[in-house]
């Protein structure tokens, strides 16, 4: 203001405090958040699931940085935001551990471009990327999807970082492979179960540890610590991950009471392939997720149901994927019809306030 | 310990409040020149009872209320009405409306607050309704809805809410006033809560102004020991500091435990809400027949020189009420009438204090440029801290869309604007814009609607007329031919066209009226 004269004011009104929060704060703390969980990961199953994420997040980098390109869209701010690296790091998460370098690129193409960018980019895809992206690699090479490599444990020269990445650009050392792999504890069950094993019989196999999959048990426990801290810091709500944890318990809990020899218990669907990461990471994708309480309540059981029916019924090595996509087709139907109710939409019991 | 509520939502907000509690109310000295808007309040314009080159004394009626929903508007100083004409009213747009304009004339003899007369009897309700609507006075806590027209509620209450929980960051004008007039929050509030017959009375202060809660503790217990037994139905009660626990839809939940209903008002849950400064206001008027022709305002912000709390006089140009604050430390400034999360930008400091002006936020202009805005990404951060449960990202995505007729079930109406959403929003998306937007358009086509039915019917009326006309026409002319037909005995009767001529007249006129 110059004295005695008008002032020169910026467009826009209250409120006059800048927001605090940031979306690449969100996305930041995320990947902090899933640091256990890959730590775990690395530390029990070798060097592949760091290769997978390097290779997955620059190519998902270079594809977002093309696709605003193309779309004449400010590279600055939508490459900072960090969505495509989480996308990223999901995606090469449910990779197999050894893979070739095409898959965490290829996955990243399909989650990026086709799955984001074509949609309109941030904010406005239908389904979540990494998991459209881990689909469309699991129904076109369901070979390279469920080769997965055993536990380091098992493993009787396991490969170091060297032999992991000339292995994922080359395929190198193949012939070792067969001795690395091996079916995954949820592939063992179902097999087992197929064949009419006593679940006693399928739990002595050596892919099987404490309390699920040998090494998976400690990456879940690993992930739903990072999930907690995620809940504390108010990033995600609660809402989501307990609705999974919560449906996905009951009803295998359920399933153990009526037949224990023939259904593993809940900790081993709980503790087993990828439902903490699914429950806490994926599901809870802010854009594809439900966004009413009782809608991400749904949403979340849903997919916790979802995942017990794949995994007890279906032919793919874990659900969560199409879980997760199956729940987000719900998603619009879910915001439309579970909204809160209206603070004075019906009055309550009128309480003495003394 | 009382029981409290929880309303849904709100935000811890950094308070800033130190900023402008360190003195004491500083009377600010009477300006040279003060504008008078004749609205400073909800609903009708004041009819001005003073003419250019009148002489007035303060606390004389410039002018008074023409309707039940209007309030009288009384000099803030001595000195003569030089014209009434067009100002710039506090205004985000800067629409200019008219007021009386006073020049100072302060050595001018009978300089003293007339009287609005003898005090009414404690129990005589008509006469203190009438004193609280001659003394001018509207809710001072932002609203102006003038109290007297909120002092007959139609249904009973049983519990008056004296408000000074001043929730907005910044802003500490009630904290000023309960902490130096305690006793007239008192005072004033004894008699709301005779005039509404309400059997208690919470007073509510957040709690991070203790001194303010005990001041008025302290003024309570000389009253009650005064003699005063109603004294003991009232207490002071202190709420938690969540913006914006001060609404009176929050405030009379945290209370009460009740919600007031959509789209209603708080004595339809027995609760009539008063604001303290109102309450001062009602204490001065009833006691000392003191019109409302000044208020306590807050003038605040990084970007003003000496922060504080003035008592300063209705009409007051804010630049003089800036100047008399030290002026700003930055040349160029924004100013902001009101808080932080529900105040108005000021277009030019050449507009003046008004009855709702409780605060003036200045602040240097930022001259980095702020961050881009984002998408949406649905974390509905703003779902979870709006205290009317509404979903923000769903009322954003409709209003940007201009899917209006979508707003309604999604309870636009019912957002209260204060802000919370856009403050967590991560993608910055200035969202009560998109809201101010929308309800602005809805009104727009609301009015356009009616009007087009309005003149729809019009156009009915006038069209049924002519038809009604017309048939009568033919009636009357079959009439005629009839009455040829007759025997020549009935020509003895006066010629037709001197019986007909006025009624055309009068049709025509109907008709010329309508159209």
């Amino acid at each position: 203001m110059r004295a005695g004269q008008g002032l020169d004011v910026a467009q826009g009104g209250a409120p006059f405090i800048p927001p605090a929060k940031r979306v690449r704060r969100i996305m930041t703390l995320v990947l902090v958040a899933l640091a256990p969980g890959i730590l775990a990961y690395t530390v029990l199953f070798g060097w592949g699931p760091l290769v997978n994420i390097t290779l997955a997040t620059a190519s998902a980098l270079g594809f977002e940085a093309l696709m605003l390109r193309i779309r004449r869209r400010p590279l600055g701010p939508f490459l900072a935001d960090g969505s495509a690296v989480v996308t990223a790091v999901l995606l090469a998460l449910c990779l197999p551990p050894l893979a070739p370098w095409w898959l965490p690129v290829l996955g990243s193409f399909i989650a990026i471009v086709g799955a984001k960018q074509l949609y309109g980019g941030l904010g406005y895809n239908p389904f979540n990327p990494a998991m459209a992206g881990y689909a469309v690699l699991l129904i076109a090479f369901p070979l390279e999807l469920s080769t997965w490599t055993l536990p380091l444990a098992l493993q009787q020269a396991p490969a170091d970082l060297a032999a992991t990445i000339a292995y994922s650009l080359g395929g190198a050392g193949t012939g070792g492979l067969d001795a690395m792999t091996a079916a995954t504890p949820l592939d063992r069950l179902r097999t087992g179960v197929g064949l009419g094993e006593a679940m006693t019989e399928i739990r002595a196999a050596p892919v099987f540890g404490i309390l699920a999959g040998r090494g998976w048990e400690w990456v879940n426990l690993a992930f739903l610590g990072g999930g907690v801290l995620l809940v504390l810091m108010r990033v995600i709500s609660w809402h989501i991950p307990v609705a999974v944890v919560g449906s996905l318990a009951l009803i295998s809990g359920i399933a153990f009471f009526l037949g224990p020899n023939h259904y593993p218990g809940p900790l081993f669907h709980l503790l087993g392939g990828a439902t903490m990461l699914g429950a806490f990471f994926i599901a809870t994708d802010p854009v594809t997720a439900a966004t009413t309480p009782s809608g991400k309540l749904v949403y979340g059981a849903g997919i916790g149901v979802l995942i017990y029916a794949i995994r007890a019924w279906g032919g793919y090595p874990d659900g969560v994927a199409f879980a997760v996509l199956l729940m987000g087709l719900t998603v619009p139907l879910l915001d439309t019809y579970l909204r809160p109710r209206i603070f004075g939409a019906r009055r309550p019991r009128v309480r003495d306030g003394s | 310990m009382k029981r409290l509520w929880r309303f849904p939502g709100g935000l811890r907000l950094p308070g800033s409040k130190d900023l402008s509690t360190g003195g004491a109310i500083a009377p600010l000295a009477a300006p040279a020149r003060v504008y008078l808007p004749l609205r400073q309040h909800a609903g009708a314009a004041a009819k001005p009872v003073v003419q250019a080159g009148d002489r007035v004394v303060r606390g004389q009626l410039v002018a008074a209320p023409s309707a039940f929903v209007s309030a009288a508007v009384h000099a803030s100083v001595s000195g003569r009405v030089v014209e009434i004409s067009d100002h710039a009213i506090p205004h985000p747009a800067g629409i200019m409306e008219p007021c009386v304009v006073i020049e100072a004339e302060p050595g001018r003899a009978g300089d003293a607050t007339p009287s609005l007369g003898p005090v009414p009897a404690a129990g005589d309700m008509e006469a203190l309704r009438e004193r609280i609507r001659a003394a001018g006075i509207v809710g001072l806590g932002g609203a102006v809805f003038p109290s007297a027209a909120k002092l007959k509620p139609s249904r009973p209450i049983d519990t008056l809410v004296v408000n000074g929980v001043e929730c907005e960051p910044y802003i500490t004008c009630d904290d000023a006033l309960m902490r130096e007039r305690p006793e007239a929050v008192i005072h004033g509030s004894l008699v709301l809560m005779g005039m509404v017959e309400a059997g208690r009375c919470v007073v509510a202060v957040e709690d991070n102004k203790p001194q303010a809660a005990a001041r008025l503790r302290e003024a309570l217990k000389a009253v009650v020991a005064g003699g005063r037994q109603d004294a003991g139905t009232l207490e002071v009660v202190e709420v938690p500091t969540r913006f914006p626990a001060g609404g009176e839809k929050q405030l009379v939940r945290t209370l009460t435990g009740r919600e007031v209903p959509r789209g209603g008002l708080p004595y339809e849950v027995g609760v009539v809400c008063i604001n303290v400064g109102t309450a001062a206001a009602v204490a001065a008027a009833v006691r000392e027949g003191r019109p409302l022709t000044s208020r306590v305002v807050t003038v605040t912000g990084p970007g003003i020189r000496r922060p504080g709390n003035f008592e300063v006089a209705l009409g007051t140009p804010v630049a003089d009420l800036i100047e008399a604050a030290g002026g700003t430390t930055a040349e160029e400034v924004e100013l902001i009438m009101g808080g932080p999360m529900m105040g108005r930008r000021l277009e030019s400091d050449r507009t003046m204090v008004v009855k709702a002006t409780n605060c003036i936020l200045v602040t240097p202009v930022r001259t980095e440029r702020s961050e881009p805005v984002m998408p949406c990404i649905r974390c509905g951060a703003c779902a979870e801290v709006c205290p009317i449960n509404l979903l923000p990202q769903q009322l954003y995505w409709h209003a940007r869309g201009r899917s209006f007729d979508k707003l309604e079930p999604y309870g636009l109406a019912d957002c209260i604007e204060c802000g919370c959403c856009a403050v967590v929003c991560p993608s910055r998306i200035p969202l009560v814009d998109f809201y101010r937007f929308a309800k602005s358009e809805i009104a727009d086509q609301e009015r356009k609607r009616r009007s087009a039915e309005e003149s729809r019917a019009r156009t009915n009326a006038r069209n049924a007329r002519i038809e009604q006309q017309k048939r009568e026409q033919e009636a009357r002319k079959a009439a005629r031919k009839a009455a040829r037909r007759k025997p020549k005995a009935d020509k003895a009767e006066a010629p037709e066209g001197e019986k007909q001529a006025p009624q055309d007249g009068e049709a025509r006129r109907a008709v010329g009226g309508a159209s």
